[in-house]
């Protein structure tokens, strides 16, 4: 493994914000670690950089335990969420500073940052100002500074956090095909889902400190670990119910479940495309709440006549009204048991 | 690395930075001032203490420390009530000329105060400006001095409070305003409370100028006013009385622990908790009558109160000889010196440079041990220690300097670094204040990105924060360099007489009879606000608002 930590603890006062966390990040791997502020993923990156020391565990790398070894000794490239470009160097003095840090020739830097500003898509822009660029140039400028020293392990906190929607889904498909090519190993924190979803191999999801599920984007969107997972990824109709033989007990009443779900009393999650709109007097009878224009369906809010609220997904053409009365039948396809206890 | 053994890293590197400065005002400071406290209340090796009641019961030290509170207490209001329209009006309006009018009310605190004395005893003395105009004679009044401390001190308020209304946010008025609140109500209720803490830092600073004052009042108090500090430059020098002299220090010595711990408090305060934004954004031209009206009034303060005097010395300096008094300055008169006094101008450029790079490195040592973000309390103390030289009796430390500097390893009385070691001691914290703000506001991520990409933490200082604060530094040179230049409280014991300084020079040419010494005086202050003058404009060149408190 490149990258391995192992039991790695920190405490600010006496909150742990990272509590005993193990994580394996492999050659050539990207992992993406999403977590709500707060959850302790920033305070991971900078733990592993060298700028957080732990209160215990250890951090390795390449197998070799990196207690002791400061941050400007360990061969990781941090890529900070603000992007913290030295303002008083240009373009080119900024991603030529980890190359003058590592006693590289002047032929050898301009080379580098021409090549790598090439790679950014950002070519002749060394003798600019960065107060003179645009968030996205930041950000381009910000990766190619991080990327010039070629580090084992390139690590980015919230990379395209700042970036309007359009930009930041057309940078995410550039830096996954970027990072492909050039072989980096990537560990990246994120707030937003889709971000990672789109850049990992592997995603890590985080609560509180700890590890809640890891897997690749396809395992943790099909199969959240838990219900706070399937709430983080923004799935609602998440209830207690008790399984048994194909069929589960829920407070929308009985719903189907896939055969080979564990029984017992569980967490119940149905994707909003698991909930089918049926005429009023069949299934269960629900009143329509409000709707919300979600683009490529709509998302209806149902208030049943007993029950918690359910999410729908429905074709723009068949939604109903708000206020329109409804019956909901479920899919057994789109329903999950999920591990793990149950959310408030 | 686990955080003990990081903390224990933080510590051992403050500890060496700290090391230098900590030993400079051991050796340089306490160690003198304590030695001449001694001196005058240790008798056969016991203090006593009993003097303090002896002194403070004589009459004229009552009638001393009355007067040194009350003329700093009027002084401070007196400036306040003149500079606040001042730092109002350059925080918040543009206007042509905003940038020499900002260098303009500047000149007069760097300026020494020998020179502030000569140019009001030219504007108001006996022979003055206004004597000749109208006949009206003020330097037997309490009134020089407190105009004088006016001029001072302008530059204080305007710059402590108009730095911080320029930043901010008028967003916040605004606010105040659509939720109903007049426009004198939306001031009063959110810009006013924001503005306190900046306005009790300046007054606090003010009136610990102004109650330590010495050269102002030495020259323009006559025999009638005394300041505590002008009190103990009589009894140690004069009257050779030097328990009085000790009690009255430690007199001062506690007022002033006293102010600097409310300013400290004050400042901690103003630090925090306020939303700030560019300067640049704030100011707007001035809008109908009445606020061209405050500018034309704050210009005509400024020419009137500031440009004045200092073009009637300029004016003296000429007056009936043309460049005679100039001349007479580069020949012997074997009275008053025993080199023609222009030879003080050598002496003090180099005085001064030496004291810069002292109090520079000094200085500089310590802000950086003080912008560590572990620092405890502890350190915070160790940053209200820097201020005492400030305040605490300049005289005390000229002659302390005499007595305990005087034996091996520490012979240091024929030395010429003797004068540099003392101006450094007032230099230091004008370079602390200077350049801790912009220390303190270097990103510490800007560090860890440079840590990252493998610079070492000197390395990362080097190429991070040297950068941003290179600026800083040289204003904090200019400053202590313009300080150095002008002390005079501690110069005028230790200067030796075949090397005076200017400011020494100027003192004792006005202490001698005649129109010929009078106009060598006014020549050789002239010549010292200019250099003054020269340095802080190449300062204002570089400044920004947001460098530094003063």
């Amino acid at each position: 493994m490149l990258l391995s930590l192992e039991g790695a603890t920190v405490r600010f006062g006496g909150r742990t914000v990272l509590d005993a966390v193990d994580l394996a990040v492999a050659e050539h791997e990207i992992v993406c670690v999403l977590g709500p502020s707060g959850s302790g993923k920033s305070t991971l990156l900078r733990a592993v950089a060298g700028l957080q020391p732990l209160d215990s565990g250890r951090v390795r790398l390449d197998g070799r335990d990196q207690s002791g070894v400061p941050a400007h000794r360990r061969g990781v490239g941090l890529m900070f969420q603000d992007h913290q470009l030295f303002p008083q160097r240009d373009v080119g003095g900024n991603v030529s500073f980890g190359l003058r840090m590592h006693g590289a020739s002047r032929r050898e830097q301009s080379d580098r940052v021409r090549e790598l500003l090439d790679l950014v898509g950002l070519p002749g822009a060394a003798g600019r100002a960065v107060a003179a660029l645009s968030g996205g140039e930041q950000q381009r400028v910000a990766l190619a500074r991080a990327l010039a020293p070629s580090p084992r392990l390139l690590m980015l906190d919230e990379p395209l956090g700042q970036l309007d929607r359009s930009l930041r889904e057309r940078l995410v498909v550039e830096l996954r095909d970027l990072f492909g090519r050039l072989g980096t190993t990537v560990l990246a924190v994120t707030h937003d889902q889709g971000e990672a979803f789109a850049l990992a191999d592997r995603v890590v999801v985080m609560r509180d400190g700890r590890i809640a599920q890891s897997g690749s984007p396809l395992e943790v969107w099909q199969r959240p670990a838990d219900a706070f997972v399937a709430r983080f990824l923004g799935f609602e109709n998440v209830v207690e119910a008790t399984v048994g033989d194909g069929v589960a007990v829920t407070p929308w009443g009985k719903v189907p479940v896939p055969d080979d779900a564990p029984r017992g009393t569980r967490t119940l999650l149905v994707r909003p495309a698991g909930v089918r709109l049926v005429p009023a007097d069949e299934g269960l009878p629900c009143t329509v709440a409000a709707r919300t224009f979600r683009g490529t369906h709509v998302a209806v809010h149902l208030q049943p006549d007993d029950g918690p609220r359910l999410e729908a997904a429905c074709a723009l053409r068949a939604a109903p009204d708000a206020g329109d009365r409804v019956g909901v039948a479920f899919e057994a396809a789109e329903i999950a048991v999920l591990g793990g206890g149950l959310a408030p | 690395m686990t955080r003990a053994a990081t903390a224990r890293r933080g510590s051992a590197a403050r500890l060496g930075l700290m090391a230098l400065p900590v030993a400079f005002f051991a050796v340089f400071f306490a160690y003198p001032v304590t030695a001449i406290v001694a001196r005058g209340l240790k008798t056969d090796g016991t203090w006593q203490l009993g003097r303090f009641a002896d002194v403070l019961a004589q009459p004229d030290v009552r009638q001393v420390l009355w007067f040194t509170t009350w003329q700093a207490l009027v002084s401070t209001a007196l400036t306040l009530l003149v500079a606040l329209p001042g730092a109002y009006v350059l925080a918040r309006f543009d206007f042509p000329g905003k940038q020499v009018l900002r260098a303009v009310v500047t000149v007069p605190f760097v300026l020494p105060t020998v020179v502030v004395g000569t140019a009001f005893m030219a504007l108001v003395g006996r022979g003055g400006l206004l004597d000749e105009l109208w006949g009206v004679r003020l330097d037997t009044t309490v009134w020089a001095i407190l105009l004088a401390h006016v001029f001072f001190n302008y530059a204080v308020v305007v710059r402590t409070v108009g730095g911080l209304w320029s930043q901010l946010d008028p967003r916040q008025e605004e606010a105040a305003r659509m939720l109903g609140a007049s426009r004198f109500t939306a001031w009063r209720t959110v810009t006013l409370p924001a503005l306190a803490p900046a306005v009790a830092a300046a007054a606090l600073m003010v009136f610990l100028f102004t109650f330590t004052s010495f050269g102002v009042v030495q020259i323009l108090g006559g025999p009638t006013f005394s300041t505590l500090e002008v009190e103990i430059y009589r009894q140690t020098s004069e009257i050779f009385d030097l328990s009085t002299a000790a009690v009255l220090t430690m007199i001062q010595f506690v007022a002033v622990g006293a102010i600097l711990a409310l300013h400290a408090w004050t400042v901690r305060r103003r630090e925090t908790a306020l939303r700030l934004v560019d300067a640049a954004v704030t100011a707007r031209r001035p809008r109908g009558a009445g606020q061209w009206a405050l500018l034309a009034g704050v210009v005509a303060t400024v020419a009137g109160l500031l440009l004045l005097p200092l073009a009637v010395l300029v004016q003296r300096s000429f007056a009936g000889a043309g460049l005679g008094h100039y001349r007479a300055l580069t020949q012997e008169d074997g009275g008053v010196f025993l080199v023609p006094p222009i030879e003080a101008v050598g002496n003090s450029l180099r005085y001064a440079l030496a004291a810069t790079a002292i109090a520079v490195l000094i200085g500089g040592l310590a802000s950086v041990a003080l912008t560590r973000r572990d620092a405890g309390r502890l350190v915070r103390g160790f940053d209200a220690l820097l201020m005492l030289p400030l305040g605490v009796s300049a005289v005390t430390v000229g002659f302390g300097f005499l007595i305990a500097l005087d034996e091996p390893p520490l012979d240091l009385r024929a030395s010429w670094i003797l004068v540099p070691l003392a101006q450094a001691l007032v230099g230091v914290p004008f370079v602390v204040r200077t350049m801790l703000p912009v220390l303190r506001a270097v990103d510490v991520r800007l560090r860890e990105a440079a840590a990252v990409l493998g610079a070492s933490p000197w390395r990362a200082w080097r190429e991070v924060d040297l950068p941003l604060v290179r600026r800083a530094l040289l204003i904090a040179a200019g400053f202590a360099f313009a300080v150095s230049l002008g002390e005079f409280g501690a110069t005028v014991f230790i200067a030796r007489p075949d090397n005076p300084t200017l400011p020494v020079a100027v003192a004792r040419l006005l202490g001698r009879p005649g129109d010929l010494n009078y106009g060598q005086a006014m020549a050789l202050s002239t010549i010292l606000m200019i250099v003054c003058a020269v340095a802080l404009l190449v300062l204002e060149r570089l400044r920004t608002d947001r460098t530094g408190e003063f």
